[in-house]
C-alpha cells in the first residue's frame, strides 16, 4: 500500500466541554477523493480548519506527505498544497474575481516584495488565473467579488484553490447555499476534478457524496463511527442508525 | 458604484494626479495675478500635508491600519533637519561623531530613514495588535515621540528648534518661498507615482488583501505581517519627508507638529479627501487646511462648524471628496 498523502493522529479539539474532535484517526490516500459526512455539529468543519492551520489541536498529529504539519502555520501548509475553500464563502470582496484568483498564483511564485509593475496586467499572474477561472465555469472576471451572486462565489472559491496548485483540496461543503441546477454543475466539475487532485469533501447531498467519493468516513460527535467504500457506508446499519437514517 | 476598487484603472489615476498636480503648479502664478503672496505660503502648507496624508493613507487606506503615530514620524523628519542644521550652525557633533548640515539633498533622505526607520521598530510591535489595539499602541507611541523632544533641551525642548542658518538644495539656496514652493510640488508628485505603482503592484495587492481578507491571505499562502509592516515602513519615510520639508519651509519645527491631535488631523485629510484613491487625501488636505484658515477667520467656535461639515462629508459621501466628484463628473456626462 502506497503511504497516505495524509495522515491524522489522535486528534483532539476541546472549546471549553465541547469535544470537536475526539482521538481522530484518518487518512487520505494520494489521489483519492475521502467523503466526509455527519451531522451539523459534528465537528467537520473544525476539523478542515486543523488540518488548513486556522485551528490548533490541542492534541494528536497530522502529518501531509510524511511531514508533521500539526504546528506549523496555515500560510506555510499552503505553499506545501494543502488548498481549503471555505464552508462560509471567503473572498477578497473590493478586488475582481481575477485579482482574488492571481493573489493565489501570486502566492506561489515566491514573495511579493515586487512594488513597482503592475500586477493587473502581469501574465504570469492573470493567465493562470483566468484558466482556473475558466475550469470553474466563471466568466466576466473582472466583476469585483462583491457584485457576484452567492453561488458563483463558490466556484471563485473552487477556482482560488485550484490557483494554489494544490496536492490535496479541503473542501467544506463546495455546494451549499446552491441552487439544484448549480450543485449539479458542481458536482460533473468535481467529478472531472477527481482525476487530478487528492480531495477531502465534506458534503451534505448524499447523492453528490456517492457519486464522487472513494471512501467515505462518518463523522459522529468528533468521532469517525464507520470509514469505507460508499456501498458499504450506505449498508452499515451503525452509520443508517446513527445518521442516514434521520434524513 | 463607481469608486468600487475593482474597476480601478490606473490611467485615470494617473491623469488625476497630473491634473492636481498641474492646478497646484498654477497657484504662484494665480497668487501673484490677485497679488496674494499669502495664497504660495497657504499652498506649500497644503503641499507638505498632503505628502503626509498621502502617506498615512497608504497604510490606512489600502492596508486598513488606523494610525495615530504618523504625526510623530512626520516630527521625527522634521528634527532631523533642524538638528542637522544645528550642529552645522555651532559647529559641534551629533553624538560626538556626525558634523550637522544644512544641506538638504543629505539632510532630506536621511529624515526619511530615520522616520522609516523609527516606524519600522515601532511597527513590529503594533503590528501584532489590530482594530482598537493597534489604535491605542499607535496612540501612544505618538504620544513617547512627542514627549521625548519635550524632553530634549538640548534642542529647545517644548520650544521647539528654530533654524537658523539658510538651508541649501545642492548648493543653492533652498529657501526661497517660489523655488521651495516647487520643490516641495516636484516631492508631492514623485510620492503620488511611486505609490500609485505601488498599490496596483504585487506588494500591493498583498497589502489591499490583507485588510480585505486576513484569514483568506493566510490560506492562499502569504503571511501578512512582513508585507504591512514593509508598508509601514515605507509610509513612516514619506511622512518624514513631510516633516522635513514642514521644517525646512518654516525655518522651525516642535513638539507642537506632533500632538496626538495633529495624527487625528491627517486621518480626517484621508477620510474626508477618500481613503480608495491614492491622491483622495490631497484633496482632504487643501480642504482642511483651507477650511482651518476660513473659518478661525470667521469666529472663534470655528472648530465646532469644522466639525460638523466634516460629519457632514462623511456621512453623505461616504467615499469622500472623491464621491463628489464622481457625482459631479456623472451629471456633467449625462447633460
Ligand atoms: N470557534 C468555536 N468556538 C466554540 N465552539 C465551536 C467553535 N467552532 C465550532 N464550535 C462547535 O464545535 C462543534 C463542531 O462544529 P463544526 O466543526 O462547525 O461542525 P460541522 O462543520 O460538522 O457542522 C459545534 O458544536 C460548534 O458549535
Ligand atoms: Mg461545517
Amino acid at each position: 500500500m502506497t503511504a497516505p498523502l495524509l495522515e491524522v493522529k489522535q486528534l483532539v479539539k476541546r472549546f471549553g466541554g465541547l469535544v470537536a474532535t475526539d482521538h481522530l484517526d484518518l487518512d487520505v490516500r494520494p489521489g483519492e477523493t475521502l467523503a466526509l459526512i455527519g451531522p451539523n455539529g459534528a465537528g467537520k468543519t473544525s476539523l478542515i480548519a486543523q488540518l488548513q492551520g486556522d485551528l490548533t489541536p490541542d492534541a494528536g498529529a497530522i502529518y501531509f506527505s510524511g511531514v508533521e504539519i500539526t504546528r506549523r502555520p496555515a500560510h506555510g501548509r499552503a505553499l506545501m498544497g494543502l488548498a481549503r475553500s471555505f464552508q462560509i464563502t471567503s473572498v477578497f470582496p473590493e478586488l475582481s474575481l481575477v485579482q482574488n484568483v492571481a493573489l493565489a498564483v501570486q502566492a506561489r511564485l515566491g514573495h511579493s516584495f515586487r512594488f513597482w509593475r503592475d500586477a493587473s496586467s502581469d501574465s504570469r499572474l492573470t493567465g493562470p488565473a483566468r484558466e482556473a477561472l475558466e475550469i470553474v465555469g466563471l466568466s466576466y472576471p473582472s466583476r469585483p467579488a462583491s457584485d457576484v451572486s452567492h453561488g458563483e462565489r463558490r466556484q471563485l472559491e473552487l477556482a482560488m484553490a485550484l490557483a494554489m496548485q494544490p496536492r490535496l483540496l479541503l473542501l467544506d461543503e463546495p455546494m451549499a447555499g446552491m441552487g439544484r441546477e448549480d450543485g449539479v454543475r458542481m458536482t460533473r466539475l468535481l467529478n472531472e476534478l477527481k482525476r487530478d487532485y487528492a480531495m477531502m469533501l465534506v458534503e451534505h447531498d448524499m447523492n453528490a457524496v456517492f457519486a464522487l467519493a472513494d471512501r467515505v468516513t462518518v463523522l459522529v460527535a468528533g468521532k469517525a463511527i464507520a470509514t469505507g467504500r460508499p456501498d458499504e457506508i450506505r449498508a452499515d446499519p451503525q452509520v443508517r442508525a446513527a445518521y442516514l437514517g434521520q434524513k | 458604484m463607481a469608486s468600487s476598487p475593482a474597476s480601478y484603472r490606473p490611467s485615470s489615476d494617473m491623469m488625476a494626479i497630473t491634473v492636481i498636480v498641474a492646478v497646484l503648479a498654477a497657484v504662484p502664478v494665480v497668487a501673484s495675478l490677485v497679488g496674494d503672496p499669502f495664497l504660495v505660503k497657504i499652498a506649500t502648507r497644503v503641499v507638505v500635508f498632503a505628502i503626509a496624508a498621502v502617506a498615512l493613507n497608504l497604510v490606512l487606506g489600502f492596508g486598513g491600519l488606523v494610525s495615530l503615530m504618523h504625526a510623530g514620524l512626520f516630527g521625527i523628519g522634521g528634527y532631523v533637519v533642524a538638528i542637522l542644521a544645528f550642529h552645522a550652525d555651532d559647529s559641534s557633533r551629533l553624538f560626538d561623531l556626525f558634523p550637522g548640515t544644512t544641506e538638504l539633498s543629505i539632510g532630506l533622505p536621511l529624515a526619511m530613514l530615520v522616520a522609516g526607520a523609527a516606524a519600522a521598530v515601532m511597527g513590529l510591535v503594533s503590528l501584532r495588535t489590530s482594530g482598537v489595539y493597534f489604535i491605542m499602541i499607535t496612540l501612544a507611541f505618538n504620544q513617547m515621540l512627542y514627549y521625548f523632544f519635550v524632553a530634549l533641551q538640548q534642542y529647545g525642548g517644548e520650544d521647539g528648534l528654530q533654524i537658523m542658518s539658510d538651508l541649501t538644495l545642492f548648493g543653492h539656496a533652498a529657501i526661497g518661498r517660489m523655488s521651495f514652493y516647487y520643490g516641495c510640488l516636484v516631492a508631492l508628485a514623485l510620492v503620488l507615482v511611486v505609490v500609485q505603482r505601488l498599490i496596483n503592484s504585487r506588494f500591493g495587492m498583498v497589502l489591499r488583501a490583507s485588510s480585505q481578507n486576513e484569514r483568506r491571505l493566510t490560506a492562499i499562502g502569504i503571511a501578512p505581517l512582513r508585507y504591512r509592516l514593509t508598508a509601514f515602513a515605507l509610509s513612516g519615510a514619506i511622512a518624514g519627508l513631510a516633516g522635513a520639508l514642514l521644517a525646512a519651509g518654516q525655518q522651525f519645527i516642535s513638539p507642537a507638529e506632533m500632538s496626538w491631535v495633529r495624527s487625528g488631523d491627517l486621518v480626517v485629510m484621508c477620510v474626508l479627501g477618500g481613503m480608495a484613491r491614492v491622491w483622495g487625501p490631497v484633496l482632504g488636505a487643501a480642504v482642511f487646511l483651507v477650511l482651518e484658515i476660513v473659518l478661525s477667520g470667521w469666529s472663534t467656535h470655528w472648530q465646532l462648524a469644522f466639525g460638523l461639515l466634516i460629519i457632514l462629508v462623511v456621512v453623505s459621501l461616504r467615499g469622500g471628496l472623491i464621491d463628489l466628484l464622481h457625482l459631479v463628473g456623472r451629471r456633467g456626462a449625462s447633460r
